[in-house]
């Protein structure tokens, strides 16, 4: 892993070589914007970058030719939500008595801070290991980038949320600091002291100190600030500590300066806010806050009930990245779940997405195809709402891009996206179909994994001169 | 019942003649019952059914192209091909461009014991109290108003599931066998005649439950205890034999060593959880040094480094199709862990362990599938059926019953519309005993839950 991970570091580093043209020629190519497949269509790749895809798309005279006759052809599978990258063995070393407490996970996950001072502040990229096994396997089955939020720990603001790709080298951020992450269900309660509205008074005096700050906020456009004491140069608008030691703030604060601070952006409409809510009224509530705040730029995330609200929802522009598989009254936040939810939030106008919300979010993004198919499969029965083939795709590619506003550069075989491609062997949305190659920003990945070296260690039992341990 | 009360008559009679000496015969043995609270399942009305023109997976391995098989009398009449012989006035069902199997069988399930919705309140499945509880039965804490039951038949096409207690405890209490049809009482679910189970546990989980509260802390500790355990129970199965043999008083009666002596007498079948390959080949010894068999060993991560081993000593293994990596013991998990156990001539079974994944088994069992033919193993779709239907079922000791389309087997049947290793595919009608107890095409063949009533989204698709 590390020597192709240094490989690949070398590759990227050496640029003339990605100058190179990719034409993938022959297969079945779907753009993931929404549209069907098409029959024998080519992408082609320069500079790390799609020049375009489709029928007959003309192939460069210098581009290497990869041909994919007979394979399905897609852009990389963007997790709409995810913990990628921030734990590699969930659960291993103790945990408090019976399942769900907070964990201590001798330091191989980092994906919630129950216990640190700090909330809304957090920023998940230096938790991101792009080493993480997780990575590979998911790497290894088409995830070529995933949103990335951590865990609310002692606040109902989780941090900031990155966009990340899963490319086997060092450098996995796309977007930094792109999303604010926030729990206003039932999660929400738990984290607010015990009740919803606790919660609500929570997020709002948290916007009311954000907006005392939001006076001293330095201007981003100004480059003129010296990188000194607490006045870093600051080019990111939603750096936290954007905020200089002058500001004066009241004497009835809750927040730490760091985590008001890091409320400005979100506040300012910067930053987007995913908001994480299932039950019907709880996203009623959400619609509301975009009256109250009217720059908040909001996403829904989970919407496990969406469907009951679908038209509100669509009114209101929101896009939603939900769980498809949820059909369970597995709280009282969830009573109307059914696979039918996503279809019909689609059908309603709503703009959705499919993430993983759930404990499938550390290691099984690889499973959203799965899901998207079913939702498509949904069409032969009765009573039930599907989604297109082309939708579903998009579901799982352009609409999560879309979701946190990356659409112009992940997520779509459009010209100008950047060069994150896979070929399968069939289908993708068919858990038969497996991965032939990847491609993410234009740089062939490799397929390798733990698991693929176990499974080759141990794919023949017979003994040998030596044990298995010398088998690699 | 009544057993029981001639027990306690005969005590009586004793106490009664303790001023007069009796002879010096000793009094005879009483038979404890062995099934206090037995099933009263029965299968529901079915008709005449004939389904024609499908793809039929049998559940042994066998494939039928434009097959046809006929229902009745909650039994499988008939299976073969378009020239089978059809009774008159069936109810007929096209099955042109579908696929027919035998119901899925689910052997690791926590529904009911851990129903939804998920309140402390409703979380029943883990009595973790102590570390060796094998007096506690899964069936006391089945709930069957879970919601999980109707989406695991719906989606699933579940007919039978296994649902055990948690793995928290080393000897984690009986299983029970449930039909998976809704009842308003656990005996009404309750498979006839399916024997018991006990769940046991190695690993990371008695010893993390444990390890503060008294231990066992460690692996070597979980082993003491398990064997110490057995050795009890040896002693137990002893002094009961005695007994049975030559009357006299009564044993004191353990409930916890009752179960154990039911695996000792090759009565109850061990369920045992554990991931690692260097654990199960500790408790396969172990097993041998206790005089029991091991009927299949769950989860399984690492079966694939000892399918050889799982192979020679006949032991069934219980595993999902790609979980991995949540905690240590599942590290090594591998894609091919399904194909490859069964490549080696050992039994494989998909099981879900989760109330999702008992909805989509026949996707998982796609998954492995795929992930064996990209290894290099190629089996046939039919060839992989049998880790949902007949593998599962000898894990259950109901072989006999069901978990296959032969004649004269529980009529437990799933029509899908399309092949069932496929994402696209959802069940289009399930039968179970010959009774339909679900179909796509009519609302009024759905189950929906006493708490699911008058809640947002009753009766909905689901």
């Amino acid at each position: 892993m590390i020597r192709s991970a240094l490989a690949a570091l070398l590759i990227t580093a050496a640029a003339p070589l990605s100058a190179q043209s990719v034409a993938i020629v022959g297969g079945t190519v779907a753009l993931g914007d929404g549209s069907e497949p098409i029959q024998n269509a080519n992408v082609v790749i320069r500079n790390g970058k799609i020049v375009g895809a489709g029928y007959n798309y003309p192939v460069p005279r210098d581009a290497e030719i990869i041909d994919a006759r007979g394979k399905w052809v897609t852009p990389g599978i963007v997790a709409g939500f995810s913990r990628l990258g921030l734990a590699e063995v969930d659960l291993s070393m103790h945990e408090e008595e019976g399942a769900g407490g907070s964990q201590d996970t001798a330091g191989s996950a980092d994906d919630s801070t129950p216990n640190g001072p700090f909330s809304a502040a957090i920023d998940v990229v230096p938790a991101i290991n792009p080493l993480n096994t997780t990575i590979a396997v998911n790497r290894a089955d088409g995830v070529t980038r995933a949103v990335v939020a951590p865990n609310a720990g002692r606040s109902i603001f989780a941090g900031q949320g990155a966009v990340i790709d899963l490319g086997a080298d060092m450098d996995p951020v796309t977007a930094r600091r792109r999303f604010q992450f926030v729990e206003l269900g039932q999660a929400g309660a738990e984290h607010a002291g015990g009740s919803r509205a606790s919660a609500h008074v929570l997020f709002r005096n948290a916007l009311r100190e954000a907006s005392e700050l939001q006076r001293y906020a330095v201007s981003v456009s100004s480059n003129a600030i010296p990188e000194q004491g607490e006045d870093p140069v600051i080019k990111d608008p939603n750096e936290s500590r954007l905020i200089g030691p002058n500001a004066k703030r009241s004497e009835d604060v809750m927040l730490t300066r760091f985590d008001a601070a890091a409320l400005v952006p979100v506040l300012q409409g910067k930053q987007y806010l995913l908001v994480h809510v299932e039950r019907a009224s709880d996203i009623l509530q959400v619609l509301r806050l975009k009256r109250e705040f009217p720059n908040l730029k909001l996403v829904i995330v989970g919407a496990t009930e969406g469907w009951t609200v679908a038209d509100k929802i669509a009114a209101s522009g929101i896009p939603v990245i939900a769980s498809a598989a949820n059909d369970l009254p597995a709280s009282f936040e969830q009573l109307a779940a059914t696979w039918s939810n996503v279809g019909r939030m689609r059908n309603a106008g709503v703009k959705v997405s499919i993430g993983m919300i759930d404990d499938n979010d550390t290691r099984y993004l690889f499973n959203e195809r799965q899901y998207a198919g079913n939702l498509v499969g949904l069409a032969r029965v009765p009573g039930a709402t599907a989604v297109s083939w082309g939708d579903a795709m998009a579901m799982l590619t352009s609409a999560p891009a879309a979701a946190v506003g990356l659409e112009g550069q992940i997520g779509s075989l459009k010209a100008g996206r950047r060069g994150d491609v896979v070929i399968w062997n069939g289908d993708p949305l068919e858990m038969t179909s497996n991965v032939d190659a990847v491609w993410i920003d234009g740089v062939k990945q490799p397929l390798e994994t733990r698991q693929t070296k176990l499974r080759d260690r141990y794919r023949d039992l017979t003994p040998n001169t030596l044990p298995e341990a010398y088998r690699r | 019942m009544i057993r029981g009360a001639i027990a306690s008559l005969a005590l009586l009679a004793l106490v009664g003649c303790a001023n007069n000496p009796p002879p010096k015969k000793k009094a005879a043995p009483v038979r404890i019952n062995e099934d206090p609270y037995p099933s009263t399942y029965h299968a529901y009305p079915g008709t005449l059914t004939v389904i024609r023109g499908a793809t039929i997976f049998d559940g042994e391995g066998g494939q039928i192209d434009n097959g046809t098989i006929v229902l009745a009398d909650g039994a499988i009449q008939a299976v073969g091909g378009a020239d089978t012989p059809v009774p008159a006035g069936a109810y007929e069902v096209d099955g042109h461009g579908k696929w027919v199997t035998p119901g899925v069988i689910d052997v690791h399930s926590h529904l009911g014991d851990y129903p939804s919705p998920g309140t402390s309140s409703l979380s029943d499945g883990n009595e973790a109290t102590g570390p060796v509880r094998p007096e506690v039965w899964a069936e006391h804490s089945v709930w069957p108003q879970d919601a999980g039951f109707s989406r695991a038949l719906a989606n699933g096409g579940i007919t039978t599931l296994q649902v055990l207690p948690g793995s928290a405890n080393l000897f984690g209490g009986r299983s029970v066998v449930l039909k998976n049809v809704p009842a308003r009482t656990v005996q009404g679910m309750k498979f006839p005649g399916a024997p018991y189970g006990l769940k046991m546990a190695c690993g990371e989980n008695p010893k993390r439950v444990y390890g503060q509260k008294g231990g066992p802390q460690t692996r070597m500790g979980n082993i003491a205890v398990t064997r110490a355990t057995w050795l009890k129970a040896q002693s137990y199965k002893r002094k009961w034999e005695k007994y049975e043999r030559d009357g006299g008083d009564m044993p004191e009666r353990d409930l916890a060593m009752d179960t154990l002596r039911g695996v000792l007498d090759g009565k109850i079948l061990v369920h045992n959880h554990c991931y690692r390959a260097d654990e199960m080949a500790i408790m396969i010894d172990l097993s041998h040094e206790m005089g029991y068999k091991i009927t299949a060993f769950h989860h399984a991560v690492e079966a694939y480094k000892i399918a050889d081993l799982l192979q020679k000593e006949g032991i069934c293994a219980a595993m999902w199709a790609d979980w991995w990596g949540f905690k240590m013991e599942a590290y090594d998990g591998i894609k091919e862990n399904i194909p490859f156990v069964d490549k080696a001539g050992a039994c494989a079974i998909v099981h879900s362990d989760d109330p999702n994944g008992i909805q989509h088994l026949n996707q998982e069992a796609a998954k492995a599938l795929a992930d064996g033919r990209r290894a290099g193993y190629n089996i046939t779709d039919a060839s992989a059926w049998r880790w949902l239907a007949i593998n599962p079922a000898k894990a259950l000791g109901i072989a006999d019953k069901t978990g296959s389309l032969k004649q004269g087997k529980m009529a437990d049947v799933v029509l899908w519309n399309g092949n069932p290793l496929s994402t696209y595919t959802r069940p289009d009608k399930v039968w179970i005993d010959g009774a339909m107890m679900y179909d796509a095409e009519n609302p009024r063949i759905r189950p929906v839950s006493d708490f699911e009533l008058g809640q947002p989204g009753e009766g909905d698709v689901k």
